[in-house]
């Protein structure tokens, strides 16, 4: 931990100024992406991931106020001037956005759209903007005829990749995928993120993978934060969080998803009843205990702060001081 | 589409060709939904006409026959062989006049239409582009012209800058912009919140490139559709102001026409030949041009279409 870290959230809060009153959406996240390491952050719809990602870039709509530190290589994006900011989007940390159809123009060709980031950032790539653009496209798999197609001449694969192809094209040091692959088949699905893990394995970016899929994210990722209500409530090694969760919550998303051919998870499916909180109105306590399996008395009054459970883990319950829990 | 699918061996002239060949294709499209629309093919037809027949007058006929000093004809005669729609107050033909009129209404409908359209979409797109107080001031300024009468707004204009038809068409374009700024501002809000322009912003392009590259080709359509509508609406307007004596009095168009029909006495006269033609003309211009815009809208809008790809 010696050098900076490529990306770092310091005690980041993100609040929605509505109609309703300040709505928190994100309360006291701390986390760390370093270069070349792939973090997955999982969470239901609602929970803030999106909210805590889209910061990177200052991508929130004006009513979200930001507090405690972002910091892009060691700088503080909420501190940049606009000419900076322009500078940090893409060249310094790009997107693949969720839902290709709809981010990409439908009446531009897609090998025009590659090209926009290169030519807003004034790059000169040797041989020309075109040359690169075919290489990009090779490099995501596409063949180099499809350069001339429009968005709806593709499948939802190959807009997927024409995405990850643009979100490399600035060759920026971090990557944030805000669930690519959603609304994709299992198959395509499989190719995409395999895909992605190679590029960024190649290119030692580092990347930041947003899903509500644990599986997904076990694939991809090597450390998953798992979110709940604005706050991060376990955070460890990828197979150790899905393969042994610490947090209720985490063992619940883990166990959504039934292992093929385990008869024991086919007859006892765990789903997890209710719905995530409304950010405007928290529980009290720990916000998860109205859901948690394993409440207890004193979870409706003290809401927990991550503790350690376990080497380069850490989990926000209270089950965790007690020696031997978990599971 | 497929079978002009670019092939990878293609040499930069053969790119060029194959681009040319999907635009005439594209082209050809548009023109095939349009002529879908038998009325939109009738507007067209007669637009095209009175225009060629405007842009021809000069060389079919002479200007000398506007001169009152060289007229022939008796005073408000008849129709007969010799002038098909009779002659006005001075003895010119009726018919000369209402060609050489189609010149200055249909230059002011134009003019003052692009000038309406150009300050619109600026305005429109502006205050939904930047939002906050750039809005709030450009929102208020259209609130502002869209209230006043916009009819007396432009007499007082004509009667207090400098008499001419470049005065007349800054009338018409000054008082008809508001309702165009709040068609593109409401066009520009609905496409801004397409996910393609928080990618783009996200590519780090700054305002101009966004509103530029992503905000207007996909507001222009619209846009485009509603200047038909505008270049109707501003030669109604111009023959108003022209009717109220408030327009260029030395230069012919169908509104003096009508003006000096009125001022002298047609009516009593019962020359129903000097005031019929240019009314005629101005309610076939203007329904020719509707009829376009009708016809282009069902081009620009899929869901009036059908059989399209998505």
């Amino acid at each position: 931990m010696s050098e900076t870290p490529l990306l770092e959230f310091r005690g980041v809060g993100i609040d929605y100024v509505t109609h309703r009153g300040v709505v928190p959406a994100v309360r006291g996240v701390d986390l760390t992406v370093d270069a070349g390491e792939t973090l997955g952050l999982a969470g239901e719809s609602g929970c803030g991931k999106s909210t805590l990602a889209l910061s990177v870039l200052r991508l929130l709509p004006a009513t979200a106020k930001v507090s405690g530190q972002v910091l892009l290589d060691g700088a503080d994006v909420r501190e940049l001037n606009w000419g900076q900011l322009r500078a940090v989007r893409w060249a310094g940390a790009s997107v693949v956005f969720q839902g290709a159809m709809h981010a990409l123009n439908p009446v531009q060709r897609i090998s025009d759209q590659i090209a926009e980031p290169i030519l807003i950032h004034g790059g000169r790539p040797a041989g020309g903007v075109s040359a690169r653009v075919s290489e990009l496209l090779d490099r995501v798999g596409l063949p180099k005829g499809r350069s001339r197609a429009y968005p709806h001449e593709l499948s939802g694969g190959q807009r997927q990749r024409v995405m990850i192809a643009m979100a490399l094209a600035c060759e920026p040091r971090l990557i944030i995928a805000d669930e690519p692959t959603t609304a994709l088949d299992v198959m395509v699905q499989a190719q995409v993120l395999d895909l992605l893990a190679e590029l960024v394995a190649e290119a030692r970016v580092g990347l930041m993978m947003i899903s509500h899929d644990l599986s997904v994210l076990a694939r991809t990722c090597q450390r998953l934060a798992v979110m709940y209500a604005g706050r991060i409530v376990e955070h460890g090694p990828a197979a150790q969080v899905v393969r042994a969760p610490v947090h209720p919550y985490s063992a619940a998303l883990a166990g959504a998803f039934p292992t093929i051919g385990d008869v024991a998870s086919r007859l006892a499916p765990r789903g997890l009843p209710g719905d995530p909180p409304d950010p405007a109105d928290l529980p009290s306590g720990c916000p998860f205990h109205p859901r948690c399996p394993k409440m207890r008395d004193e979870c409706t009054e003290v809401d927990v702060a991550l503790r350690v459970a376990g080497p380069d883990r850490d989990a926000a319950c209270v089950l965790v001081d007690a020696p031997g829990v978990s599971r | 589409m497929t079978d002009t699918a670019n092939p990878p061996t293609a040499a930069m002239g053969g790119r060029r060709a194959i681009t040319w060949r999907r635009r005439w294709a594209a082209a050809r499209q548009v023109w095939r939904t349009f002529a879908r629309s038998r009325s939109g093919l009738v507007g067209l037809g007669i637009l095209v006409l009175i225009v060629v027949l405007a842009l021809l007058a000069p060389v079919l006929s002479d200007a000398a026959q506007l001169d009152v000093t060289q007229a022939t004809g008796a005073r408000m005669a008849a129709p007969s062989g010799q002038d098909w729609l009779g002659t006005d107050e001075s003895g010119r033909s009726v018919l000369v006049l209402l060609w050489w009129g189609s010149r200055i209404s249909l230059l002011v409908g134009f003019a003052a239409a692009a000038l309406c359209v150009g300050i619109g979409t600026v305005v429109g797109l502006l205050a939904a582009h930047f939002g906050r107080w750039v809005a709030a001031i450009l929102l208020r300024v259209t609130d502002f012209f869209l209230v006043l009468p916009s009819l007396v707004l432009a007499v007082a204009l004509s009667a207090a800058l400098h008499a001419g038809t470049g005065t007349v068409i800054l009338a018409i374009g000054l008082t008809s912009w508001p309702v165009t700024a709040r068609l593109v501002r409401a066009q520009t809000l609905t496409v801004e919140t397409r996910p393609y322009i928080e990618r783009a912003r996200a590519l780090g392009g700054g305002h101009w490139h966004v509103v530029l590259r992503h905000v207007l080709p996909a507001v222009l359509p619209l846009v485009l559709a509603n200047t038909t509508l505008n270049v109707a609406n501003a030669i109604i307007a111009e023959s108003t102001l022209a009717f109220l004596g408030v327009g260029d009095l030395s230069s012919t168009s169908w509104g003096e026409m009508l003006h000096a029909a009125w001022t002298n006495g047609a009516v009593t006269a019962g020359a129903w030949w000097y005031l019929l033609p240019p009314g005629l003309a101005i309610v076939v211009v203007v329904l020719a041009f509707t009829l376009c815009g009708r016809a282009l809208e069902s081009v620009l809008t899929p869901a009036l279409r059908g059989g399209g790809r998505r």
